[in-house]
């Protein structure tokens, strides 16, 4: 029996695999589908959550590595209906096209604005290393800098 | 609508697979509107107006007497609740190219609600009532604009018709503001929720087409920036995509195929994977017979693993031992048709000529022709979403929730794969993560209904791995140009050869998707002496639509040249242009939908240039890249501004583009059109996959480097403001990105890049 701790509960799950990337717990035994498979191969980051804080391919992590560590999704960021800096700056900038990578965008400058609350380009280039096929990156920018600017870019 | 059903003739540019796909779909929306007629639907939850504009239903508000609740109808496009609230459905697939939120806009514009009280829903696939439905030319505003608002406005008019009744006053001291119909005259208002049931009961209007439409003067939506009707679901995480969805009891399956094109299983260790923990079955797949083209699609052979979990069917293909018959398979290799190509390049005339105009072999003779020999690899779509689909056989009929481009194509596929009548075969339009012209292509739907068949009575996911993406994708194919002209003494372009270098099936001959050379490719019917032909080679790897197909690589090779051009002629390039396109200015238009028009080119390229600052002092380093090019029923000019450092790394700092398709629908939604066109274009500037014995060689993202964030330009949009029906721009802004990029290097270094991708001359793009 797997025990993960996401978006601060406790979850318990039978008869995975041992070496079952934490990727395909979230998504097929939790539901927890906003985290996305891109590639397998931790390249894309369309599949990045927060162990501990921290943004990390949940492709290439096997669950019963990180059982008992505190997971963070997509679908943890907002707290209740309120959206987090973040999230509403990808609204009112409008970042998405077709949006499949956009979670992961959203993991990995959450855990960008706790680690620099006003980053420098080059920080965010440095940071910012998911995939966007369909070239957003303009929009992501912008949008990270208004959170950064609301001055509270983390989760709520 | 009628203006642009039949989007072939004088559209010059457009390439085969548009074609195509525009014959196959007219019957589908050929129907004028005027036969069409609204049909009124309803019958429901607490009464309300549901509005479609079918042909052949049933009017179930008198079939079904008094209106109780309203169920969700398929087919409508309009409905409005009794407290208000108006749900709007976008009846094309939504693939990133936000025609979801410009849908809504133009059916809420002319019904005149307020934006707050919209919700957009993506409507049934049923092409009984919508026609044609797909996300694939950048056709859908074109091809929708009036259908939709007319269907808007019927809406409206039957609301303005119910307040005249109510009141007792003519329709024609009505007007209509914000989801309310005010009579300013006795100072009375109601909102469209409290009218929505006595609409309901109004005579839909007769003919659509004698509805009065609004002035663009009028407009309170289109224009305006909206954000994506789905940005909250994504930025929270709902399940929006079919990758996605959730069924009780869903098992999991992968279908592991041959990686060389035509490969067949001659044996499979299906006894040892049955044993794997999580896997409860795997069997054979013979696929299905060879499809008549590539967009027909079917199943290729492979072996199918099913299981409890997308983990332990991924798990077990490491353990798979499959032993291939490639007897019959492709033994393409790119290293050969580059060495063919050179070849056949060195005759001016290919085996089959397009158009001739005057006789250009003299006028070459005569001269000593600019000459230009340009190569292009193939690339892989690359959408972010992995194919997937999951379906549900259930004996006589099959569900399917699928992301695809064309759902229309996947009807009478999954049927036969399912053994079933099309009308037994449902399917529902998911949020498409990534489309770029591969899901035009149904082949990984067949996959699922394929393998659900062998499980009845219980829903599978299908799940493609990337791995399996990239080998099995239909790529843009790759291909090359041999460019002759002829410039007289004043550096005028007189003459143009052009010999290209294509692909063809090998068994059917059949042009390869986007391979082919338009007879009225510019600069056609601009010079006196012209030539256009082409030679193929065969080519078993099958390719496909990608992004503005066709044009994304006839642009390059076509714009560059014509910098190519100006320079040998001493003449500055904008000028050269503007010279070029205005031996033909203030022609009369041509009859027909909108071909290359060369006012409007002349009018893109002369902003571009001044928004630019073209001709004017650059910072120290940076030099301007120009091109243009007509896609899509879009006129669009680019202009580069780059550095290039000493070890050729080449940074884009900033990009102009001028657009002309006619009245933008959601200004935020068509900059991120344009902003995303750019960072692809530069993407796919460094980008290739190979193939060798029949096998693409590269495996995934780590061996095909899409760009990532550092780097992206500054993108400067304009729109031109014209009058002409609007049209699309998922595709027109991305081909003359990367000719301006190349222009603009060759400025900077001297240096013409006619090989992509462009590190294949040692540059790469920061």
């Amino acid at each position: 029996m797997l025990r993960l701790n996401v978006n601060g509960q406790e979850r318990t799950i039978e008869g995975v695999a041992d070496d079952t990337p934490l990727l395909w717990v979230l998504r097929d035994e939790l539901k927890l589908v906003g985290t996305k498979f891109g590639c397998g191969i931790a390249q894309c980051g369309a599949c990045t959550v927060h162990l501990n804080g921290s943004p990390v391919r949940s492709c290439s992590i096997p669950a019963s590595a990180v059982a008992g560590q505190k997971i963070t999704t997509v679908e943890g960021l907002a707290n209740g209906a309120v959206l987090s800096a973040l999230q509403q700056a990808w609204i009112d900038h409008d970042v998405a096209q077709c949006g499949y990578c956009q979670a992961g965008q959203l993991m990995t400058a959450t855990a960008l604005l706790k680690q620099h609350p006003n980053p420098t380009d080059a920080q965010i280039d440095q940071v910012m290393t998911n995939f966007c096929r369909c070239g957003t990156y303009v929009r992501i920018r912008k949008a990270i800098h208004a959170a950064a600017a609301a001055g509270k870019g983390g989760a709520a | 609508m009628n203006a642009v059903m039949n989007p072939v003739q004088g559209i010059d540019a457009f390439a085969a697979f548009e074609r195509a796909l525009a014959e196959q779909l007219q019957t589908a929306v050929a129907q004028p509107v005027s036969r069409r007629g609204f049909m009124k639907i309803s019958g429901g939850i607490g009464g309300g107006l549901v509005l479609a504009l079918a042909v052949g239903l049933p009017d179930k508000a008198e079939a079904q007497g008094a209106p109780a609740p309203v169920p969700f109808v398929p087919g409508a496009y309009v409905r409005i609740a009794t407290d208000g609230k108006i749900t709007l459905y976008s009846k094309n697939p939504e693939i990133g190219q936000g025609i979801k939120t410009a849908f809504g806009v133009i059916l809420a514009e002319e019904l005149d609600a307020a934006w707050a009280d919209v919700t957009v829903e993506q409507s049934e696939i049923n092409a009984a009532v919508y026609g044609g439905q797909f996300a694939g030319g950048s056709l859908s505003i074109p091809m929708n604009w009036d259908g939709l608002r007319q269907a808007g406005a019927g809406a409206r008019a039957m609301l303005v018709a119910a307040a005249a009744k109510q009141w007792g006053v003519p329709e024609s001291e009505l007007t209509t503001a914000d989801s309310t119909v005010i009579h300013a005259a006795s100072a009375r208002k109601a909102s469209y929720g409290s009218l929505a049931t006595a609409a309901a009961a109004m005579p839909v209007p007769a003919d659509p087409k004698a509805l009065k439409l609004k002035e663009r003067k009028d407009y309170k939506l289109i224009g305006k920036r909206f954000t994506g009707v789905d940005n909250l679901p994504l930025v929270t995480g709902k399940p929006l995509f079919a990758i996605d969805v959730q069924l009780p009891g869903m098992l999991y399956a992968t279908l592991v195929k041959c990686p060389a094109v035509g490969g067949k299983v001659a044996s499979a260790n299906l006894d040892d994977i049955k044993k794997l923990p999580g896997v409860t079955d795997a069997f054979i797949v013979e696929g299905t017979p060879k499809p008549a083209n590539v967009m027909a699609t079917g199943v290729l052979p492979g072996v199918a693993i099913v299981g409890k979990s997308t983990w332990a069917v991924f798990s077990a293909r490491k353990q798979l031992k499959v032993v291939w018959d490639e007897s019959t398979a492709s033994k393409d290799s790119w290293t050969a048709y580059v060495a063919k190509a050179k070849e056949l390049s060195a005759k001016a005339q290919g085996d089959k000529v397009v158009k001739t105009v005057g006789d250009i072999d003299k006028a070459l003779a005569a001269g000593k022709p600019v000459e230009g020999y340009y190569q292009f690899g193939f690339v892989s779509h690359a959408q972010l979403e992995p194919q997937n689909t999951v379906a549900w056989f259930k004996g006589d009929s099959i569900e399917l929730w699928a992301p695809t481009q064309l759902p229309a194509n996947s009807l009478p596929l999954v049927a036969g794969i399912a053994g079933l009548k099309a009308d037994k075969v449902t399917l529902h339009q998911m949020r498409v993560g990534g489309g770029f012209g591969r899901r035009l292509l149904n082949d990984f739907v067949a996959d699922a209904a394929y393998v659900a068949k062998q499980v009845p009575n219980t829903p599978v996911k299908l799940m493609w791995t990337r791995e399996d993406d990239m080998h099995h994708d239909a790529y843009r194919v790759g291909g090359f140009m041999a460019y002759k002209g002829v410039l007289d003494a004043q550096g005028k372009l007189t003459g143009f050869n052009g010999h290209m270098i294509g692909f063809e099936d090998p068994g059917t001959k059949a042009t390869t998707t986007a391979s082919d050379y338009g007879a009225n490719e510019f600069p056609a019917n601009y010079v006196d002496d012209y030539r256009a032909s082409v030679s193929r080679m065969p080519l078993s790897m099958p390719c496909g639509p990608w992004r503005a197909p066709g044009s994304n690589t006839m642009s390059w090779v076509q714009q560059s040249f014509f910098h190519e051009l100006a320079v040998a002629a001493k003449r500055d390039h904008v000028e050269f242009l503007l010279e070029i396109f205005g031996r033909k200015a203030g022609a009369a238009p041509q009859a027909g939908p909108p071909g290359l028009n060369p006012d409007r080119a002349i009018g893109v390229i002369k902003l571009a240039a001044e928004k630019a600052g073209w001709g004017k002092p650059l910072p120290k380093g940076r030099h301007l890249g120009l091109a243009f090019f007509f896609s899509h029923q879009g006129h669009i000019a680019e202009i580069a501004e780059v550095s290039v450092d000493a070890k050729k790394k080449v940074t884009v700092h900033k990009m102009t583009v001028v657009a002309d398709i006619g009245p933008v629908i959601n200004l935020s939604g068509a900059e991120n059109q344009v902003q995303g066109c750019i960072v692809d274009a530069m993407s796919t500037l460094a980008l290739e996959v190979t193939m060798e014995g029949g096998a693409i060689q590269q495996t995934n993202f780590d061996k095909y480097q899409l760009r990532r964030m550092p780097n992206s330009p500054q993108v400067d949009v304009h729109f031109v403001t014209s009058n002409y029906t609007p049209t699309g721009l998922g595709e027109p802004a991305f081909p003359p990105a990367a000719p301006a990029i190349c222009n603009a290097i060759y400025a900077a270094t001297g240096t013409r890049i006619r090989t992509l991708p462009i590190t294949k001359a040692g540059f790469t793009v920061a």
